[in-house]
């Protein structure tokens, strides 16, 4: 039982906080606050999501008529490269681990910071530095031309930046090694008294799962790379068989990497949902332990699949027919997935502000990128589809759709807890209508063009299939003004934004506890242990105008707790 | 944009050629299109139809392919109505109304429709896996009377060339004629691919693959290269030209011919380069005899077997080390012909081995 002062002190608008406690750019630039250093990794991967993301409208410019010669050949080919290389490596792989889960992770276990701040920093140093690399291959002149998997041997004849850009790619793989092992570490060992694994949120399952790939996975990346940039300078004779290597080979190596890298992006986007889905229905996530188990079987599973990118590369029949079956396993845990976010809105409370917009999204836009890998994951269709519009438009549905989508939800939810500010939500949904629209408008034309023959990464095409890139090309920049709009709007509310309150949406995880901004140490007392999903142990506190839990309450003023059926 | 099918229209019959676009209902010749007469389909603005998502069904398993693609579609159609309509059911119901921020209490978990909506999707993948499987081994595995034609890819063009030895720029086939196409690239990666087959693999530098399909409708389709080989990809494409009989193709192609059949070239470097320790008369010598051992299982030193086909043949002349057949070595006494015999040689000195089987086969 405490009294109102301390309740003022704890959940109120604090005086000081990580934003103000410490001033100037060095305070910045050389922090350890796991909180600072996930708004500079959060500016860092937008300033990569315009880049990457001009490279893509330039891209549907060219492609708006079939014959155009807005770019030649090959800088259409280097703009393809650049976009999805910056794309992968410096935003989506980074995005939600290190932006949100660098600043949320730590308190939903009511922690006060990562086990290895000064690792988090590096961390952040080798992403700026990677991204140079990758950034250099284009500031050289020489730019790239390979497309993001440099594939071998095309990536040892061409004269383009490749050296530089794999590097830049190696250095980005030890800075996502880095942020995984960091999370790893945290999780075990700085786990609140009491918190058992039962009683975290689903996103630290998420980035706990995430974290296992990033650590396993990420060195065959660098491996790979550090051979091809041996093989391109020494010829040793690993990948080119000019010198007697092998390029399937490469194609092994990396996607042994790159398809559990999709598991890296895609499931800390899970993680977002469920926490959305669950908090603005104000309901205890349907099927607990089948979402936290099915986020490490994907992660397991995901490590199995790799050939599914190689059907037609000349792989033996038997290994393509194994790949093909475990493929569909790893269906099916994420069609549970949405099926249990659905049995969570029923009869939930529903609340359809922007990160739940955006969590609608998701499901919507997922779905459709998870039902179209099924005709990828099926032979005889895959082998027509390969390498087609239709795979552009699963791999974006699900990595736009699904993490970009989940990223732009969980920023908005976490927004008031990092700047003590509102957004507009109506400007917000605004956004997300754009963004939600601007790419289904984009991406589902070329399921059409894919399963009518149109080869990806074509700089002209045949005259049939303009009509489908023309409504592409104008859903690309209706997409980008949504995301515009989004940023807009995001960055008002950081600067300019009326106040709010600690726990503005009664959301029941630890990191709700703490004041809006949090202080430096994140809680000024041991939080309250609670059930991230249990929202009836949060109760309304009129002065304050917040969510509080139940032990800080006045008892006087307080409902009676509502017993739950069972769970 | 200036790719005015250069290779195509210097080496065919002009005429002839106009002939068959007219005759295949051709759209368009300007700028980097290539004719598809599989484009040119009934009932293509129905997006619930076969017509509207895929081209022309031009190979013997297309239909079978598109079976499957529109069973998943509908499938998926399903789910996805249900899952949104469930989505958006519930948004609209139970949306939060003012000041009630708690729902009433409902369950958080139910083993019964858990364990329904997990094995339900699952048969469903088992059904779907092993359809698209079984296609799929109908499109890998060749019949055994299937034509064989080599095919040389290269930045950014093709070659084909027929078992007589005779070339085209443009792939010319027969009606209801099983093809085998033998692949292998010059440079970098690039992959064959037809719509209208529904046909397509990746030709790799350094190996042999194969693609095989059998043509059921004549016409013109577009043949392109569909994995990324650099600045000219988007303009690698050609014509593959379905006769409807073999007469057809005979008279209505302008061939490059061939001096020397691929035999004859590779009995001349069998000659040149082999004959000091390889025998074509059955009789063992420094290396095994060469006359019967073309698609038979040979017996390795260590005790595998391996089916000598195009990349045993083309393995055993580069890389002579890698196998050694149970009687020679331990230590290969071959030098490598790496750097000697490029690729195209390989592929007379194949040519060489099928012909010696073949005659000498029937002789027993």
């Amino acid at each position: 039982m405490v009294d109102a002062s301390t309740r003022q002190k704890l959940f109120g608008t604090p005086e000081t906080n990580f934003l103000n406690c410490s001033k100037g750019w060095k305070s910045w630039a050389f922090t350890l606050d796991h909180k600072r250093i996930g708004i500079m990794y959060l500016i860092g991967v937008t300033v990569a999501l315009f880049l990457a993301g001009v490279f893509a409208l330039v891209l549907r410019s060219h492609l708006f008529t079939f014959d155009s010669t807005m770019l030649s050949d090959d800088m259409y080919n280097q703009m393809f490269t650049l976009h999805g290389a910056v794309m992968v490596f410096s935003f989506i792989i980074p995005s939600i681990p290190a932006a949100l889960g660098n600043i949320v992770l730590p308190m939903m276990l009511g922690a006060k910071d990562v086990a290895f701040p000064r690792m988090n920093l590096a961390s952040f140093y080798l992403w700026i530095i990677g991204t140079g690399c990758l950034l250099l291959a284009i500031l050289s002149g020489k730019g790239l031309d390979t497309g993001w998997t440099f594939y071998t041997p095309y990536s040892i004849d061409t004269n383009t930046g490749v050296i530089y850009a794999t590097f830049g790619a190696f250095i980005l793989g030890f800075s996502s090694i880095f942020t995984g092992l960091n999370f790893l570490v945290t999780v075990n060992t700085m786990r609140s008294k009491d918190q058992g694994w039962f009683k975290l949120p689903l996103f630290v399952w998420s980035l706990y799962a995430t974290a296992i790939i990033q650590v396993l996975a990420t060195p065959v990346l660098g491996i790979t790379l550090l051979m091809l940039i041996a093989e391109k300078t020494l010829h040793i004779g690993i990948f080119d068989p000019k010198y007697g290597g092998d390029p399937v080979l490469f194609q092994h190596f990396f996607w042994f990497y790159s398809h559990p890298a999709v598991y890296i992006m895609i499931l800390p986007a899970m993680g977002v949902i469920s926490e959305l889905i669950s908090v603005y229905s104000q309901k205890r996530i349907f099927g607990y332990s089948f979402i936290a188990f099915s986020s490490v079987a994907i992660a397991l599973l995901g490590f199995l699949v790799w050939g599914h990118h190689m059907f037609t590369s000349g792989q033996s029949l038997v290994v393509t027919l194994i790949f093909s079956a475990i493929t569909f396993t790893v269906a099916i845990p994420s069609a549970v997935k949405v099926f249990n976010w659905l049995a969570t809105l029923y009869k939930g409370s529903i609340l359809l502000n922007t990160p739940m917009c955006y969590a609608l999204s998701f499901i919507f836009l997922f779905g459709i990128g998870g039902l179209t890998g099924l005709f990828l994951g099926a032979l005889s269709t895959d082998i027509h589809l390969h390498d087609t519009y239709f795979v552009v438009a699963h791999f974006h549905f699900v990595m736009v759709g699904g993490t970009l989508t989940a990223l732009l939800g969980g920023v908005f939810h976490w927004w008031p807890k990092i700047w003590g500010r509102m957004y507009n939500d109506f400007l917000g949904r605004v956004g997300c209508f754009l963004v939600f629209s601007g790419f289904n408008l984009t991406f589902f034309p070329q399921f059409v063009m894919g399963s009518r023959g149109m080869p990806r990464r074509y700089a002209s095409y045949d005259p049939e299939f303009q009509i489908f890139h023309q409504l592409s090309t104008v859903g690309a920049f209706v997409l980008g003004i949504g995301i515009l709009l989004s940023f807009v709007v995001l960055v008002y509310a950081a600067l300019r934004g009326p106040r709010c309150s600690s726990n503005p949406f009664r959301a029941a995880s630890l990191e709700w506890q703490s004041s809006s901004p949090p202080d430096f140490h994140n809680f000024l007392q041991t939080p309250v242990l609670t059930d991230p999903y249990d929202f009836e142990s949060q109760v309304y506190d009129e002065e304050l105008d917040t969510y509080i839990p139940r032990e800080f309450a006045n008892p006087d003023k307080v409902a009676p707790r509502k017993e739950p059926v069972h769970h | 944009m200036n790719w005015q099918l250069p290779l195509m229209l210097a080496q065919t019959n002009d005429s002839n050629l106009e002939n068959l676009r007219e005759r295949t209902e051709a759209i368009s010749m300007q700028g980097t299109t290539v004719p598809d007469s599989s484009l040119v389909r009934e009932g293509t603005s129905n997006p619930f139809a076969t017509e509207y998502w895929f081209p022309t069904q031009a190979s013997s398993f297309a239909g079978e392919v598109d079976f499957l693609y529109m069973s998943i579609f509908w499938i998926s159609l399903v789910f996805f109505v249900a899952i949104i309509g469930a989505m958006v059911y519930f948004c609209v119901k139970y949306r939060r109304k003012d000041g009630v921020i708690a729902p009433e209490p409902s369950s958080s978990h139910n083993t019964a429709i858990e364990i329904l909506w997990s094995v339900l999707p699952s048969i469903i993948l088992v059904w779907i896996f092993y359809v698209g499987a079984e296609t799929w081994f109908e499109m890998r595995i060749p019949k055994e009377n299937a034509e064989e034609i080599q095919v040389t890819a290269k930045q950014f063009g093709w070659l084909f060339t027929y078992e007589d030895g005779d070339q085209t720029n443009e792939l010319h086939l027969v009606r209801d004629k099983p093809v085998r196409l033998i692949m292998q690239s010059e440079d970098v990666l690039h992959s064959f691919f037809v719509a209208a087959f529904r046909q397509k693999m990746d030709i790799v530098p350094g190996r042999y693959t194969y693609a095989y399909f059998e043509p059921i409708k004549d016409g013109v389709y577009r043949l392109s290269c569909n994995e990324y080989c650099g600045t000219g990809h988007s303009k690698m494409k050609t014509a593959c030209i379905v006769h409807t009989s073999e007469e057809d193709r005979k008279n209505n192609t302008k061939w490059i011919e061939a001096e020397k059949t691929p035999f004859e070239n590779g009995q001349r470097i069998y000659q040149i380069h082999c004959s000091g320790c390889h025998k074509v008369d059955g009789q063992a010598a420094t290396g095994p005899a060469l006359n019967l051992i073309w698609g038979e299982n040979e017996k390795m030193i260590d005790g595998t077997t391996e089916l000598v086909n195009e990349d045993y043949v083309l393995d055993s002349i580069w890389y002579p080390e890698k196998h050694i057949v149970e009687g020679y070595g331990p230590v290969s006494k071959m030098n490598s012909f790496k750097g000697i015999l490029d690729q195209k040689d390989v592929d007379y000195v194949i040519a060489y081995l099928k012909e010696l089987k073949s005659s000498t086969g029937d002789a027993k």
